[in-house]
């Protein structure tokens, strides 16, 4: 029975199929160990050998990965939400019911999508009070510190963006609150010191693409969370990892 | 022979030849610990998402204000600075600050060491000055979150929010001009002077560019911190109050 198995093992990865897609053979030898990092597009972002000091779940606890993870999980669940819902004043509120009550699964895939939100905004912070407290930003990675509070911002701007949505009295006044602020901006707000925009030009209007808080609104912060925020993450990801490299690796004594 | 070459070299010569730091293959030493990782973070979300659900209240409408509109809580940090300050910079000029100063970081900071390991006797300053930054924050979201209710005034956690209370003044006493701006450009200028007198050796490091950057973050944020008692202790509303704008 174990040989069975083993032979029927042996079999598969030998086959074309098997050999298309990973060209190494097993990774038992330190040959093919070294071949897997380099011949596979996912583990090709790790360089070959890490630091020990940097592989101790306590140096990083982990808390980039777990980021990207995180945003991994908000890319796949936000996806199969936005098969289920439409961003309008009259849809919006019942298809996060009928995602509660109607659809298989649909409540679990809202929570999913909810609480990954909340917990990416978590680790990011403590990514970022990790790096710093290794001084991991200082030189050569002052750039790679900035890339990361950019993306920092973008990930409370994706929550908050994606916190309207629901269309509900929390999402809607949360907003309210939220949006209000631009209206204080110096010069640019219709509140602020020194303005010199009225109501129907300024800051807060072109967040909401209207006075108050409208259907216009809805479709911008639709537009913004499922589209242009999460493009402009994974661009700044991806060079943020390239840096990662060409930084010289994760950050270490010495 | 190779070796016989070796042998010759004297002993610091050797020391001297930087250590190349360890290192273990990335598989399957690093992918090994990112997975099981995965796989917790997986099994934590799936149970979360099982037992809690995500919140969902009335259909918004726009003619019922709730009482409170809290923000989702990574904004409530802002909102609660709503109290001490106006919009204008509680909402724009101390995100922005915040934002540029977390940049300016590894621009000023001279310092080159404690990389690599959590260290705090090689970086006392940067370490207290970040700490007391992270811990006002959430101190400030902790509050908003629980202790904040209707109006936004003060109730504790185990409270019901049904309980009539007296609303608290916004402050009531509003510095003249001739004091406010004198005392807030006395406290930036002593500020900025007496470290050259009593930390010589933390000016000393630092270029006039980076000090003057440093210090200006540094004294902003124990600035919009002290705030806070002033408005608690001395019911004080402005320091500077202008038709234009307020602080
Ligand atoms: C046990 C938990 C983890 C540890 C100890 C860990 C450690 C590390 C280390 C040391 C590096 C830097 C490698 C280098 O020197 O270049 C790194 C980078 C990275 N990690 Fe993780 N990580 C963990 C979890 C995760 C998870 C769960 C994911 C994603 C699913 C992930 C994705 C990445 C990516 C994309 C990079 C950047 C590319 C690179 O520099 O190799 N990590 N991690
Ligand atoms: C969406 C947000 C982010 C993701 C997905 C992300 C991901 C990662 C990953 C996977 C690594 C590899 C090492 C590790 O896991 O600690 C890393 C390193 C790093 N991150 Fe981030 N990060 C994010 C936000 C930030 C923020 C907010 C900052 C700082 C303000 C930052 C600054 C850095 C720096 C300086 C490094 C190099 C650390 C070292 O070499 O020790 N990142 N990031």
């Amino acid at each position: 029975m174990i040989n069975g198995l083993k032979r029927l093992v042996n079999w598969i990865i030998h086959t074309q199929i098997w050999l298309s897609i990973f060209r190494q053979g097993w990774p038992n030898t330190e040959r093919n160990r070294i071949l897997t990092i380099l011949n596979t597009c996912l583990f090709h972002l790790h360089p070959l050998k890490v630091r020990t000091s940097g592989l101790k779940v306590k140096y990083t606890f982990c808390l980039g990965g777990i980021s990207m993870f995180l945003f991994i999980v908000e890319t796949i669940t936000g996806v199969l939400l936005m098969f289920y819902y439409r961003p309008t004043v009259e849809y919006a509120y019942q298809d996060m019911k009928d995602l509660e009550f109607a659809v298989t699964f649909g409540l679990f895939l809202r929570n999913m999508h909810r609480w990954a939100a909340h917990g990416m905004v978590l680790t990011v912070i403590l990514h970022m009070c990790r790096v710093f407290y290794t001084g991991a930003y200082k030189p050569p990675r002052e750039y790679n510190w900035c890339v990361g509070v950019v993306l920092l911002v973008l990930t409370l701007l994706l929550s908050f963006t994606g916190y309207l949505l629901p269309w509900d009295q929390l999402a809607f006044w949360a907003v309210t609150v939220g949006t209000n602020m631009a209206k204080a901006t110096p010069i640019m707000g219709a509140e602020g010191p020194f303005h010199i925009l009225s109501e129907m030009s300024d800051m807060c209007f072109y967040l909401r693409g209207s006075v108050n808080i409208s259907e216009n609104t809805l479709l911008r912060f639709y537009v913004l969370h499922c589209i242009a925020l999460p493009l402009a993450a994974v661009v700044l990801m991806s060079i943020h990892f390239w840096r990662v490299r060409k930084d010289g690796g994760i950050s270490g004594p010495l | 022979m190779q070796e016989r070459v070796d042998e010759v070299k004297p002993k610091e010569a050797v020391s001297e030849i930087p250590k190349k730091p360890d290192k273990l293959l990335a598989f399957p030493h690093l992918v090994f610990k990112e997975f099981i990782a995965l796989m917790l973070v997986s099994l934590v979300l799936i149970i979360i998402s099982m037992v809690l659900n995500a919140p969902l209240e009335e259909v918004a409408t726009p003619t019922k204000t709730p009482n409170p509109a809290k923000a989702p809580w990574y904004f409530v940090g802002l909102q609660e600075m709503l109290v001490y300050f106006d919009p204008w910079i509680a909402g724009v000029m101390i995100p922005i600050l915040i934002i540029v100063g977390l940049m300016a970081i590894p621009f000023v900071d001279k310092n080159i060491k404690g990389v690599g390991i959590y260290c705090f006797r090689e970086r006392k300053f940067a370490f207290v000055i970040f700490t007391i930054g992270i811990v006002v924050w959430f101190g400030l979201i902790i509050f908003g979150c629980f202790f904040r209710g209707p109006s936004w005034l003060l109730y504790l956690p185990w409270e019901s929010w049904d309980i009539h209370k007296p609303v608290i003044s916004k402050g009531t006493y509003i510095l003249p001009l001739y004091i406010g701006v004198p005392s807030v450009m006395g406290y930036y200028a002593l500020g900025m002077w007496l470290p050259t007198l009593f930390a010589r050796n933390f000016f000393r490091a630092l270029s006039p560019a980076k000090y003057f950057v440093t210090m200006f973050f540094v004294l902003s944020m124990f600035g919009f911190i002290g705030k806070i008692p002033l408005r608690f202790i001395f019911d004080i509303k402005y320091v500077i109050h202008t038709p234009w704008f307020s602080i």
